[in-house]
């Protein structure tokens, strides 16, 4: 339960509670007039962490080499490889198979099943436990333009506003084509959308939406597909072979500079395996386990931006990774919880950020970015935050206005996980607001692909968070959980495709690995630094002080 | 990460005696005791389930199960994880069944030997009523077992405490899949908006929007009607 002197501050809040809820009663979700572009430009470059002097760094090696990154992007990219290619005989493979699926979230999943689909022999190689990934814990829903009153163009215009017009056109184009479509693959696959009782799509808004096209699955959107995914993975061994706890560690080419394969690292056995395959599909999610600037994170505990390592030192491009999503409600009290997701739908059903006052100061669902900025200056700057025991600063997502506005009992109904999740703290969400500030969420940026989730390496493909292009230089809510969908199936697809049109190996290679260590001793890199960082670090000093010669798998630093 | 200067509490992790700041969950007091952690961990938000484990409290004879991120210790706390779950899965195509209770009986007959003893209840950190789905599904009533369940995160904990030896959470996931498919009201919306894309009705708009220039594209943004409902 909140402490006395938060309690005081809750009383103002229920103050002004039943004025805004008039206000929502009379104009809806806007309650409170949006910005337009120049008050977002500034509000961004005044209040969003990646504006800060600090925030970006050149990177010194690689295809980027030479372009501002976020920092701790390019100190991750700037590492040893794990292995010594020397020790490998890339002509005595573990494993042959047509397509290597390296990561096991939704993208990863839809792909497998795709490809599988589409007559390819499949193995997905994952870090964890299939499944195991940021889509499992994505709640608020997932977009697709399939409403009477709504649009592929309309969303593409939502999509292009809300990513500062970054956006790569083509892939844009595809997605919202494409989303329609994946809604009713995965509604056949059992995937259990609320619906309306005439049997139509249940749809709120999100935040930098014109139109509610927000599908859900209550508040475990993300579960309620990922789990569905892994379970027709289950049902399809004699086409799928999925090896767990088996993150992958290098790409390796061929010498004529296509994707070949693999090599994996069994965390339990420590032993290295080499897998061949004639199309490689990199799904690793992305990379809040690094805590930006600090940050606490939403994020699964592998999001360690696997993927970008290996497609880096492989030498693909990277796009937009100087832009970092910031959550603008992740939990700060109790301190048990803090970082984790206080998802949109709150918002998009009606609840309200206000400040220490019990004051509204900002349209609910602007775009995230603008959002979180928006609860930075409420916080700090204006100085009308909340402080936790902790030294936490953050303002209150009034969610009681949820029960208010959609009737009793709403709360519970559509947004259990977030009900139960206080209510281990005895603090219940449809009576007491919850203090919320920007936690770490998203990568908006990543690997560079076409519209067929190809890379510049023939036979590498990527999707869902790993890649860079869709969303700009900042992603709308429920746009990743269909990016999952689109390019997964899509990557799943070309990568089959280019499977049965016959593949010519040449001579299996790590000389990339070779070649990007040159670069790094170049500049004089601590030979124990090193990536992809596989898991973060999370053991005391004082103890990790006496594991004298303990391997560590996390290298964060 | 937590300071030191909190109260400390101990716990005995796998038998053995560590002290932890009071605050923690049982994953991160593992981690502040020097546990490099790669399986009984994962999302650390409580979406994922693979964080179950098993654990009694100083003077209580019950065992008692949680989820390892959403568990704050107590003093003298005994426990162990629970990684993974060696429970039986039936394989099925989904186009070939059908929504009924032959199905379940074919895939699932061990729960028609549940003896209503509700420790699987009793044992999920979800708080699902996961007797009553089993009830649910012994009738073929599939919708309410799929509604009852639907905040499963499969953490296993339930299987691993049923005398029957029951995979609650495998024929809950089937029971969810066969509702979606097959029960569910059908949403003709959707199969419209895929004929209109299918059709080309927004081609020549999509193509003229991917080929404008930054301004005029920011000036229709700023300018498109927001209609929410």
């Amino acid at each position: 339960m909140y402490p006395d002197y938060m309690l005081e501050s809750i009383k103002k809040v229920e103050q002004t509670r039943p004025q805004r809820f008039e206000l929502a009663k009379k104009h809806g979700k806007q309650v409170y007039p949006p910005m337009g572009e120049k008050e977002r430009g500034d509000i961004l470059a005044n209040y969003h962490p990646d504006y800060k002097d600090d925030a970006l760094r050149e990177v010194q090696v690689g295809p980027n080499k030479g372009e501002k990154l976020t920092a701790k992007v390019s100190d991750m990219l700037e590492s040893h490889t794990r292995i010594d290619p020397k020790k490998f005989d890339l002509n005595k493979p573990d494993h042959v198979t047509d397509v290597l699926v390296i990561g096991a979230g939704s993208a990863g999943m839809s792909a497998a099943i795709t490809a599988a689909g589409n007559g390819s022999k499949v193995i997905i190689a994952t870090k964890l436990r299939l499944g195991d990934s940021n889509s499992m814990m994505a709640q608020g829903g997932i977009q697709a333009a399939d409403q009477k009153d709504d649009s592929p163009i309309l969303h593409y215009l939502d999509i292009m506003g809300g990513g500062h017009f970054d956006n790569k056109p083509e892939l844009v184009k595809a997605f919202v084509k494409d989303a329609p479509s994946a809604i009713k693959w995965l509604s056949d696959l059992g995937v259990m959308f609320d619906k309306n009782p005439d049997g139509s799509m249940m749809v709120k808004p999100g935040g930098g939406t014109c139109r509610s096209r927000m599908h859900s699955t209550r508040d475990y959107t993300g579960a309620g597909i990922c789990r569905v995914l892994r379970d027709e993975v289950y049902n399809l061994p004699d086409k799928i072979k999925y090896l767990e706890y088996n993150p992958v560690v290098e790409l390796i080419l061929d010498d004529k500079g296509q994707a070949a394969g693999a090599i994996t690292y069994h965390l339990g056995t420590k032993q290295y395996s080499i897998i061949k395959a004639k199309s490689v599909i990199i799904s690793t999610g992305g990379y809040g386990r690094l805590h930006i600037r600090g940050y606490e994170t939403t994020n699964h505990y592998g999001a360690t931006a696997d993927g970008l390592m290996l497609a880096y030192r492989a030498g693909v491009k990277l796009l937009y990774m100087d832009s970092v999503q910031y959550h603008p409600t992740g939990a700060i009290f109790p301190e048990q919880i803090v970082g984790f997701l206080c998802t949109e739908k709150i918002r998009t059903m009606g609840a309200q950020p206000v400040n220490k006052n019990g004051e509204l100061f900002v349209y609910p669902l602007e775009p995230r970015d603008v959002e979180a900025s928006s609860f930075i200056r409420e916080s700090h700057e204006r100085n009308l935050g909340i402080t936790t025991p902790k030294g936490l600063r953050g303002i209150w997502l009034d969610s009681p206005l949820v029960d208010m506005i959609n009737g009793e009992g709403a709360i519970n109904k559509y947004l259990p996980a977030m009900h139960r999740q206080y209510a281990r703290f005895d603090i219940d969400i449809a009576k007491y607001p919850m203090l919320v500030f920007p936690t770490l969420h998203y990568q908006n940026g990543g690997i560079e692909i076409n519209k067929d989730a190809e890379t510049t390496i023939p036979g590498l493909y990527v999707a869902g968070e790993a890649t860079g292009g869709v969303h700009g230089r900042n992603r709308l809510m429920g746009n990743s959980q269909m990016d999952l969908i689109v390019f997964g199936r899509r990557s799943g697809l070309h990568a089959s495709e280019r499977v049965k049109k016959g593949v010519k190996f040449g001579k299996m290679s790590l000389e990339h690995v070779y070649s990007y260590e040159k670069e790094v001793d170049e500049i004089n890199i601590d030979k124990n630094k090193i990536a992809p960082i596989l898991l973060p670090d999370y053991i005391p000093n004082h103890v990790k002080e006496k594991q004298v010669d303990t391997e560590y798998f996390g290298t964060l630093i | 990460m937590m300071k030191s200067k909190e109260n400390m509490v101990t716990v005995y992790i796998m038998g053995d005696a560590y002290n932890v700041p009071e605050s923690s969950t049982i994953i991160t007091a593992m981690e502040y005791s020097g546990f490099q952690l790669t399986t009984g961990v994962g999302c650390r938000e409580g979406f994922c389930g693979a964080c179950a484990t098993i654990y009694r409290e100083k003077g209580d004879y019950k065992l008692k199960g949680g989820l390892a991120c959403q568990t704050v210790v107590t003093d003298g706390m005994t426990l162990a994880q629970i990684p993974f779950m060696p429970a039986e899965k039936p394989i099925y195509d989904l186009k070939e069944l059908k929504p009924d209770i032959n199905t379940i009986k074919e895939l699932f007959p061990t729960i028609f030997r549940c003896v209503s003893c509700n420790t699987c209840t009793k044992a999920c950190p979800q708080d699902i009523d996961v007797m009553d789905y089993i009830q649910a599904l012994k009738k073929g009533n599939i919708a309410e077992a799929a509604d009852i369940s639907f905040d499963c995160i499969r953490c296993g904990l339930c299987a691993l405490r049923c005398p029957a030896e029951i995979v609650q959470y495998n024929a809950a996931t089937l029971a969810r899949r066969l509702y979606g498919s097959y029960l569910a009201k059908k949403s003709p919306e959707v199969d419209e908006s895929i004929e209109d894309i299918k059709a080309g009705k927004y081609d020549k708009e999509l193509e003229e929007l991917t080929k404008m220039d930054r301004k005029t594209l920011s000036e229709k943004y700023y300018a498109r009607e927001t209609k929410l409902r």
